[in-house]
């Protein structure tokens, strides 16, 4: 082998403008870093993100000729594509320069510890210094993207994403799973804090979308199977029959006329009835009705029979069948929307028991039809709101502000007021939130009305057995006296969770939710639309609740996004893949096996890797006894860098934790700790990889013999894991090494394996404190043993062989 | 009359005092009032128990002196309803015990009735000793 020339690495440690520099003492990183090995530059700067910071980068590679560059500053999740374009403007491969993380992972969560924060973050420069001695370049594969679009809910945001998308040239299949697109934009009566009619500017963008040739709609439709990634989505939809040609029908409501059945009409809030056959609603588009198949006698004419026999277009076809179309998108648009809170769950409000206290959608519905001269129940001169019904309620797990209840019920309340200006209408609420642009001015025309806003929540609600009155107990906590008084109608302002429809494409795309359970964006700053999966993009209340204005412009965003993705033709695929060496691979076959995407493949007696199926994981690498599996940017000469170099200076008595982090969520949940400053031991050092997977038996051993007192690996949960079936493969390597560890007479506490979401905060801080409690009382292993366990490593490998 | 409360040190303290007895809930408070229409005693306390939690957080003693302490009858009403997950009938608890440690007796056994204290029930007595002191 040619002999290696020898590396010019330049390290810059940031101050990130006191985030760093108030805890860590900088200098003395830098001093630190200058006499580390093949360490040719070091510079301290304030903001290395900054212009300033970029250009001394690129100005000492091209003066310098550096070779490869470590920016010990914030985590790569953060900046690390900012510097991986600076270097490729300087002409060095943008795989030649790495962060080491001193931000999240030393100066934030150890803040209360200048020195160990300082040590910490001199370790973390180390290791990355020494895993960049092992960087090769590597190159992005280009591959074709085309210009198709799945939109899954046509709700206002999938309505406005699509139309976007579609003026713009891309071909977009929109999916809806009510026969009736519109959301629940279309049950609404006027919005706020305009107070235009909800349908009136909603029903021409519903006809654009029936009308746009760039559109093809599937309403009343479900995903049944979404797989295959960026570029190559494979859908499979099923329209469900609807059993009424749209196209022929002409809406003359006859059939629903002579229709015998009555069922409660679920777009009315089941206020009003409908028939089986019917118009999902006034405004409803497609304008043609629908047969619901669970309430018609039979689809057999020999049942009933009595709508196909009125409808004189024939447009009524029993023998209609679900359909499974396939459709091939490059991205996806989630526009699942929400459901409202289900107010049942707070029982001493006794909404569904008495008849007077409604929610809002439901007073929606009461006053869209009273605006049409049709009254679906009288309201009274006396009427009350209680807000925050199951939103910042600790009791229903619900902690977040719904945001748009505060507004809605603001803009009822006028309604009210203005059909009847002798109505007495009162506000409980806890905070009123008029944060958005209007809404303070929509809050004061509401006071100069003279509806009541009295700052207190209700703890029940009773009902008067006389005269089915609500009678409303509250305190006015700005004069602590109770109130008491009694209600024609009580209205609560429910707050929003996500739909069902959210939670089931979530667990199909395998989207990250947050804790509040809505879509989890790729970064809460500057990838609001983005998701943690490449090529799918969130728009609108399943993300989490917002108003309109807030949705339609999210929506318009996330065309924007899909669109700049697509708009290129080709996408980069990420170099992170594994690679298998023909020398050295002997065809056994068992990578096959092991990988869990099954990308690998046999051929001409050799295992080969079909690159864009490869999701890049590593779960093969251990499998392979011959070593002939690498993965491309987390190679095994880097990973085994790394690790000795968190090691190869540990003193007598210092305790070490290595911790293997995934980078979907272990090492971004360190990211979020560290972000909260939430303290956490700093003997835990982490070392990050695409999946915890990749951290083989053998290197494990290895870890342990250079002195690592501790090993975590840290994964995702499976729901929300890139990797399906990883966590399989990591138990198994992990019940191997602690069967070598026996062998060797070490502990088996000292290896912890979890599998995380990005929110398990305390979660991580938990276990991070107690292994390193667990591995500081067991001491640090002595040096026979890890001797010991590298013999048994050795010879466990050569049994493979 | 218009108390003034005095923000010092000393009200730092007895909030971190409370703090400490309730597993530290007291800053969570959002003054909704919603305990104070679940509590079916609240009418007869001399302050509601929205405002109980509000002197505590503000650290201000007057609201050891308050009946309506007292008066709390610990059916965890306020508890299981309080939609910031504060343990209201703790820090009652804890304000009573606070109470409880300086050792007021304002209830004198002598001078209760032998002829009552005799048909008095012996739980009557000890909640009453309970009640009093302090």
């Amino acid at each position: 082998m040619a002999e290696k020339k020898k590396p010019k690495i330049g390290v810059y440690v940031c101050h990130c403008g006191g985030n760093i520099s108030d805890t860590v003492y900088v200098d003395q990183v830098a001093d630190y870093a200058e006499k580390l090995p093949d360490v040719s530059l070091v510079r301290s700067i304030s903001h290395m993100c900054s212009e300033e910071g970029q250009k001394a980068i690129i100005e000492d590679i091209e003066n310098e000729h550096l070779d490869r560059v470590v920016v010990a500053a914030c985590s790569p999740q953060f900046q690390g594509e900012t510097f991986k374009k600076a270097a490729a403007k300087a002409g060095l491969n943008p795989y030649m320069i790495d962060m080491a993380n001193i931000r999240e992972q030393s100066a934030w969560p150890h803040f209360e510890d200048r020195q160990k924060a300082t040590e910490k973050a001199k370790l973390l420069t180390k290791m990355a210094v020494e895993r960049m001695e092992e960087a090769e370049p590597a190159q992005a594969e280009k591959i074709p993207i085309g210009k198709s679009v799945l939109v899954i809910g046509a709700g206002i945001a999938g309505i406005q994403a699509s139309l976007d998308l579609a003026d713009a040239g891309f071909e977009v299949h929109l999916v809806e799973e009510k026969p009736a697109i519109g959301g629940h934009m279309a049950q609404l009566s006027r919005t706020f804090p305009t107070n235009d009619c909800a349908s009136c500017i909603l029903s021409p963008k519903m006809a654009d979308v029936m009308e746009h040739p760039g559109i093809h709609l599937y309403r009343y439709s479900e995903i049944e199977e979404i797989s295959g990634t960026v570029g190559d989505f494979q859908v499979k939809i099923k329209e469900k029959p609807t059993y009424v040609d749209a196209e022929a029908c002409t809406a003359c409501n006859q059939c629903t006329e002579v229709c015998p059945v009555i069922v409660p009409d679920e777009h009315d809030m089941g206020l009003t009835l409908r028939k089986a056959i019917y118009l999902p609603s006034a405004i409803a588009i497609p304008h043609a009705h629908v047969l619901d198949e669970n309430a018609c006698l039979g689809l057999e004419p020999l049942a009933c029979g009595k709508c196909a026999e009125v409808c004189h277009v024939n447009a009524i076809n029993y023998d209609q069948k679900p359909k499974e179309i396939d459709v091939k998108a490059d991205t996806i648009i989630v526009a699942t929307g929400y459901d409202i809170f289900d107010a049942r769950l707070k029982p001493q409000y006794g909404y569904a028991k008495f008849e007077n206290v409604l929610n809002a959608l439901e007073l929606e519905r009461i006053l869209v039809h009273m605006g049409e001269g049709k009254m679906i129940k009288k309201l009274g001169k006396r009427i009350a709101f209680v807000q925050c019904v199951g939103s910042r309620d600790a009791q229903v797990g619900n902690l977040y502000c719904s945001r748009i209840c505060c507004m809605y019920a603001t803009k009822l309340a006028l309604m009210l007021k203005h059909m009847d200006a002798s109505r007495d209408i009162y506000m409980f609420y806890t905070d009123l939130r008029a944060y958005g642009k209007g809404f303070e001015e929509y809050y004061r025309r509401a006071q100069e009305m003279g509806i009541k806003f009295v700052r207190g929540r209700p703890g029940e609600l009773r009902e008067n057995p006389d005269n089915k009155k609500i009678i409303v107990k509250v305190e006015d906590t700005l004069t602590r006296n109770i109130l008491e008084g009694e209600f024609d109608q009580v209205v609560l302002s429910v707050g929003l969770r996500p739909s069902e429809g959210t939670i089931e494409i979530a667990e199909k795309l395998k989207l990250p939710r947050g804790p509040d359970g809505f879509l989890q964006e790729a970064h809460a700053k500057f990838k609001p639309l983005d998701t943690a999966v490449e090529g799918v993009f969130i728009a609108g209340t399943a993300q989490g609740p917002k108003d309109i204005p807030d949705s339609v412009a999210q929506a318009s965003g996330a065309a924007a996004r899909a669109i700049r993705l697509m708009n290129r033709g080709e996408f980069e695929l990420s170099p992170v893949k594994a690679a298998i060496d023909p020398g050295l691979c002997d065809g056994c076959g068992m990578c096959v096996e092991a990988c869990p995407a099954n990308a690998i493949a046999m051929m001409g007696g050799m295992a080969a890797v079909n690159t864009p199926s490869c999701k890049g994981c590593g779960a093969c690498i251990s499998s392979c006894h011959a070593d002939a599996i690498d993965l491309k940017v987390f190679t095994n000469a880097k990973i085994m860098e790394e690790i000795e170099a968190a090691l190869e200076d540990k003193k007598p008595g210092e305790n070490r934790i290595i911790l293997f982090a995934d980078d979907m969520c272990t090492y971004r949940l360190a990211d979020g700790v560290g972000t909260a400053k939430m303290t956490y031991s700093p003997d835990v050092l982490i070392i990050r990889v695409p999946s915890s997977a990749r951290a083989t038996p053998e290197m494990m051993a290895r870890a342990f013999e250079l002195g690592a007192d501790g090993i975590m690996l840290g994964e995702c949960e499976p729901a929300v894991s890139p990797f399906p079936g990883t966590g399989q493969v990591i138990g198994k390597q992990v019940e191997q090494l602690k069967s070598m560890l026996d062998k060797a007479g070490i502990e088996k506490e000292r290896v912890l394996f979890s599998q995380y979401v990005t929110v398990m905060f305390s979660r991580f801080v938990n276990e991070t404190n107690r292994m390193s409690d667990i591995t500081r009382k067991l001491g640090n292993i002595p040096e026979e043993k890890r001797k010991k366990l590298a013999r048994i490593a050795k010879e466990e490998k050569e049994a493979m062989q | 009359m218009t108390r003034v409360i005095k923000l010092s040190a000393a009200n730092e303290e007895f909030t971190r005092r409370i703090n400490e007895l309730t597993n530290d809930m007291i800053t969570l408070c959002e003054q909704c009032g919603i305990c104070s229409t679940s509590c079916p005693v609240a009418e007869e306390m001399d302050i509601p128990p929205s405002e109980i939690m509000r002197l505590v957080q503000l650290g201000d003693e007057y609201v050891l002196e308050t009946k309506a302490i007292w008066v709390c009858a610990s059916c965890y009403t306020c508890t299981v309803r309080c939609p910031r997950g504060v343990d209201l009938s703790k820090v009652t608890e804890a304000l009573r015990q606070i109470k409880l440690r300086t050792n007021m007796n304002y209830l004198d056994i002598d001078h209760i009735d032998p002829e009552e204290l005799r048909n008095l029930p012996a739980i009557a007595l000890v909640s009453a000793m309970r009640k009093y002191t302090g």
